[in-house]
């Protein structure tokens, strides 16, 4: 797992991925955070937390599009899977590299709070718990979209899929409105919106459940990953 | 020690490898051949844990791949049919990712340098990948394998896309490997295996049609009693003449080699030589015989006939083929354990495959 890690964080910034994604999560981020909150004139950086989510729905498909699709591709797989290697501990090597990734990108919004500090009151729980929050939902993101990259070997295929099922997921409780009428899945839909849940956060709600919510998400997905490759190598 | 006991592999109905059993001792290099599709690169899969086996067993060292797979493969180095090269990473960054990720003891930087040397790829060590030649990177692939020292290594045809000075060095380094490892090597190349294996498994259609040292098929190979002669007359006319012989079992005419000066290929039985009254029949005749050779059969002509289903008589193979059979395409491996497939055209192309390695070669 260590060694596989340590490929993927290279793998990100020798093909300028990395640069990419953070790039545009800062430029994303950095704009968010002058219009909601220093244009604003505010220490509340709620609104910024709750625009990124459309802007994680994007960059989490394309940091993770290669990492096994590219693999299948390139037939490199096939060393991994012939090496002492767990299948599990081939999965999490790339699921924490990408994660890393992530938390790099998401880290720069406690330096803006850290910068809102100097001109006024920051309530620091609040930010802390917002940034938790992202990065919950960015795990349980980049296990799905891990889980996508495994079932393609094409990288575009990966991250289009990756940005269509993000955007379902993140639109869940818009169509549970739409199908009100019917029984029983409009309050399935509502229970599994991820936007209601991160919502909360920013509002300064801490539910543990959604905290499980999101855990469970990642690890029944990256479990799915591992049982995509246990399959491929039964049949 | 690799020992394989009735391994097969079914992709839905199929059976692509059927039922195929051997052993390969420490120290010893098993050569696997086959024509292309014949189960080659699948029984490798298999054995490395790439690939479950659909029933049979796979033994490495003692270890079932399937019942401790992490184990076990800690005991293989595997080149595959296409190395696993990470293209955008320079070679040493490679092999030090491999290092890692066999979770290799040995002390990195001079480990890593011997294999580099074994392989010679010291001058590319800094290089990307994506920036290799073909050869390069097969080599590269192999230092892979050679990562970690592992007792067995698993070398899907090697020597693809070399050079025929890069083969011989390769084929030196697998001989000399060989003396520590246990080796099993897959290529369609005979002369390669002949140089440098101890012992043959030839696999058809997923079956294994013979397993011997290469010294035995040598041996039974040329025990067979054919007859090359080049006899100046009318062609049928000999043809026809040649057929009166006593035990003479099979005749065909080549070409005319020289003018009025036909080629034939006698065929005829073990225990009688058929020279004498050869002789005989063309002084009878006002013949006369330019040239005749005893047509010793190289493990090619074994090969082929194996593989073309032209039943070869070799005292140890394990499967006879019978001759005559119909031809069926290879994409589809015959699953019936008795009967063997004669694929017609696909051996034709097998058969340019290994004159065009041999061409490059010589």
């Amino acid at each position: 797992m260590g060694a596989i890690y340590r490929r993927e964080m290279g793998a990100f910034f020798s093909s300028s991925i990395a640069y990419v994604f953070l790039a545009v999560f800062y430029i994303a981020a950095g704009y968010f955070f002058y219009a909601s909150s220093l244009y604003a004139a505010t220490t509340d950086m709620s609104g910024v937390f709750t625009s990124l989510f459309l802007i994680v729905v994007i960059l989490i498909p394309i940091l993770t599009m290669r990492l096994f699709s590219e693999e299948k591709k390139q037939r490199t797989e096939q060393g991994l899977l012939t090496a002492p290697v767990s299948i599990g501990g081939m999965v999490l090597g790339k699921y924490f590299a990408a994660l890393t990734m992530y938390t790099i990108g998401i880290a720069i919004l406690l330096v803006y709070a850290v910068i809102l500090s100097f001109f006024g009151v920051v309530t620091w729980g609040i930010v802390i718990a917002n940034v938790l929050a992202l990065f919950l939902l960015g795990a349980a993101f980049i296990a799905v979209t891990l889980f996508i990259s495994s079932l393609t070997e094409n990288q575009v295929v990966s991250a289009v899929l990756g940005i269509i099922a993000l955007l379902v997921l993140y639109m869940l409780d818009v169509i549970a409105q739409y199908v009100d009428s019917l029984p029983v899945i409009p309050t399935v839909l509502n229970a599994l919106s991820f936007y209601t849940r991160y919502y909360d956060f920013t509002a300064g709600l801490f539910d543990p459940a959604s905290v499980l919510f999101f855990i469970s998400t990642a690890v029944i997905f990256n479990f799915f990953t591992m049982r995509v490759f246990e399959k491929r190598r039964w049949s | 020690m690799i020992e394989v006991k009735h391994l097969t592999k079914y992709y839905r109905d199929k059976a692509v490898v059927n039922d195929i059993s051997f052993t390969v001792e420490d120290g010893e290099i098993l050569g696997l051949l086959g024509p292309n599709g014949a189960g080659k690169s699948t029984t490798m899969n298999m054995l490395t844990g790439y690939i479950s086996s659909s029933s049979g067993q796979a033994l490495l060292n003692g270890i079932d791949i399937l019942e401790d797979p992490i184990k076990a493969k800690a005991q293989i180095g595997y080149l595959p049919e296409l190395p696993p090269l990470y293209l955008d990473m320079t070679v040493m960054s490679y092999l030090n990712f491999v290092y890692n990720l066999k979770k290799c003891k040995l002390p990195r930087k001079s480990h890593l340098k011997d294999v580099c040397s074994l392989c010679k790829i010291t001058d590319v060590s800094g290089r990307i990948i994506k920036h290799l030649s073909k050869g390069y990177r097969q080599r590269v692939g192999l230092a892979q394998a050679l990562v970690g020292n592992p007792p067995i290594l698993i070398l899907d045809e090697p020597t693809v896309g070399l050079d025929p000075k890069q083969i011989l060095e390769i084929r030196t380094l697998v001989k000399k490997l060989g003396k520590k490892h246990t080796v099993i090597l897959s290529s369609h190349i005979l002369t390669e295996i002949q140089a440098v294996c101890d012992r043959v498994v030839i696999i058809n259609h997923g079956q294994i049609a013979a397993n011997d040292t290469t010294d035995n098929l040598s041996k039974s190979v040329s025990a067979s009693n054919r007859l090359i002669v080049r006899i100046g007359g009318a062609k049928n006319e000999v043809l026809q003449a040649i057929r009166e012989i006593d035990g003479v079992e099979k005749v065909h005419a080549d070409l005319e080699r020289e003018p009025g000066i036909y080629e034939f290929e006698i065929e005829s039985d073990s225990n009688q030589d058929v020279r004498p009254a050869l002789n005989q029949m063309v002084q009878k005749h006002g013949w006369s015989i330019y040239k005749m050779d005893l047509g010793e059969m190289t493990l090619e002509d074994v090969f082929l006939k194996i593989t073309m289903g032209e039943g070869v008589h070799l005292s140890s193979a394990k499967k006879q083929m019978a001759s005559g059979n119909i031809p069926e395409s290879e994409s589809a491996p015959e699953s019936e354990p008795e009967s063997e497939p004669a694929p017609q055209p696909e051996v034709e192309s097998a058969a340019a495959d290994v004159e065009n390695e041999e061409g490059g070669e010589a």
